[in-house]
């Protein structure tokens, strides 16, 4: 009976329900901390010593990187879900992460080339870390070709997952063999919560943001679920319920 | 009569080695493409072996993998249209085996000629002669991992009409750690350093590959046939 909350989780009704009503309660929060760590970052934070006004667009860059990441992984993880399981709604879980996993890998390699502009004075660098990202960024493409190329959505669902979890299984050998290959990109500077070289007045808005772009990808995955599950059932009796009644 | 999983690998391996005999054209094409793409640097950049030299591991591993790649559309392609395949799926025997027979034997034909070949074109490209082991050796080892790689790519591509780009999309991304260590690994030869590190990388993945490829391949081919 404990696990009754998971087993309802295979329910496309009850999931459809719940993600109406979760959604306010995930946007509003996104929202306010968005706003907050944007006010934080642009206004209140000091402007660095080296790298003057410019480094502020880090407090886009980094989350949008670190949200191609999780965004890839939750996919992988939600894909293996439906797989092992065969859980439907993990796969429309899957299937609505890849378009928001790609459009944040985007903005962060635009605000990653934008920011090389004025610190390495051009727009692109092969560096590891901008490589790698674009890398992750054909591999959301490849995710998102193998899908739609398959006209049988169990088919696409299984046949996607699959190639999601090969993905994430040589995500880190790629983002290591980028990152021997060639070095540049300054060391990950945030990470290191023990010590922060970063001083609070940076951190705290750029922690907020992160915090933010979490909430608002959750926010924006259920919205997209909730259209990939009236998809996927349109043909079930429940719908027309939950759409009039 | 029972087979052994080994047996039956084997009897795969040595029929589409045969098959391949009879086709022999299918099995030159990537040789030729290979041959050609390696041309044209030489035209579009400049004629003088001192530049040449400069991109050599470069042009030798995009064409290298650019043409394993245009071969691994035959790997599974005529088993699934005459019902090889399903009968491999349903005869009891482990898929898995049977298909890393058959991504050994398309990398037999195809990445080990390709390995053979490429210290032609290197010497074309004024590479020395002392490293033409640093061509043959990564070669050999990398064109096995993107074939290991790409079962995976064209078993998930199966019922896929006009796969050849989809493929490509699928397969390229997740061959980069190759192209990276296999490039290196030629270039350190064309400098006269040693090679050894990137081809023990190479050798790394390979090892992953022939561990993990088949698993996910066969279970794709599972997938499509449903």
């Amino acid at each position: 009976m404990a696990w009754t909350w998971f087993h309802r989780l295979a329910s496309p009704p009850h999931v459809y329900a719940l993600a109406a009503r979760l959604t306010p309660w995930l946007a509003w929060p996104a929202a306010v901390l968005i706003i907050a760590g944007l006010y934080g970052g642009l206004v209140l934070a000091p402007p660095d010593y080296q790298q003057g006004e410019g480094f502020r667009i880090i407090y886009v860059h980094a989350p949008s990187a670190w949200m191609s990441l999780m965004v890839y992984v939750t996919m992988a993880v939600s894909a293996a879900v439906g797989l092992i399981w065969r859980m439907k709604v993990a796969h429309a879980v899957a299937a609505s992460c890849a378009p928001i996993g790609a459009s944040f890998t985007f903005a962060a390699l635009v605000t990653g080339s934008l920011w090389g502009r004025p610190m390495w004075g051009t727009y692109w660098e092969w560096d590891p870390r901008l490589t790698s990202e674009l890398i992750l960024l054909f591999l959301y493409l490849g995710y998102m070709g193998l899908r739609s190329a398959i006209d049988d959505v169990r088919r696409a669902d299984r046949a996607s997952a699959l190639l999601a979890i090969v993905g994430v299984v040589n995500v880190p050998i790629i983002h290591y063999s980028v990152l021997w290959w060639n070095s540049l990109h300054q060391a990950p500077s945030v990470m290191k919560l023990a010590k922060p070289e970063m001083p609070a007045g940076m951190l705290i808005p750029l922690l907020l943001m992160l915090a933010g772009f979490t909430l608002f990808f959750v926010a924006l995955l259920l919205v997209r679920m909730r259209g990939e599950i009236l998809n996927r059932e349109r043909s079930a009796s429940w719908i027309r319920e939950a759409l009039t009644g | 009569m029972n087979t052994s999983a080994l047996q039956a690998a084997r009897l795969v391996l040595a029929r589409d080695l045969q098959l391949a005999f009879r086709k022999r054209a299918q099995f030159i094409q990537p040789l030729a493409f290979f041959a050609i793409v390696t041309t044209l640097f030489p035209l579009s950049i400049s004629p003088e072996l001192s530049r040449l030299r400069e991109i050599a591991s470069g042009v030798l591993w995009v064409a290298a993998l650019l043409a394993s790649l245009l071969a691994l559309e035959f790997l599974f392609r005529d088993d699934a249209y005459d019902g090889t395949l399903e009968q491999y799926a349903l005869s009891g025997q482990s898929l898995t085996w049977l298909l890393f027979a058959k991504t050994t034997a398309h990398w037999l034909l195809t990445g080990l000629p390709l390995a053979l070949m490429a210290p032609l074109a290197g010497l074309s490209l004024g590479v020395p002669f002392t490293a033409l082991p640093g061509i043959i050796a990564p070669i050999a080892l990398g064109t096995l991992v993107l074939s290991l790689i790409g079962a995976i790519g064209a078993a998930l591509t199966l019922g896929v009409r006009r796969s050849g780009v989809l493929l490509t999309l699928l397969t390229l991304p997740l061959a980069m750690p190759v192209l990276i260590f296999g490039a290196q690994a030629t270039d350190s030869a064309i400098r006269g350093v040693s090679f050894a590190a990137p081809l023990y990388l190479l050798g790394a993945m390979a090892v992953l590959g022939i561990t993990l490829a088949p698993l996910a391949a066969s279970a794709a081919v599972r997938i499509s046939l449903e």
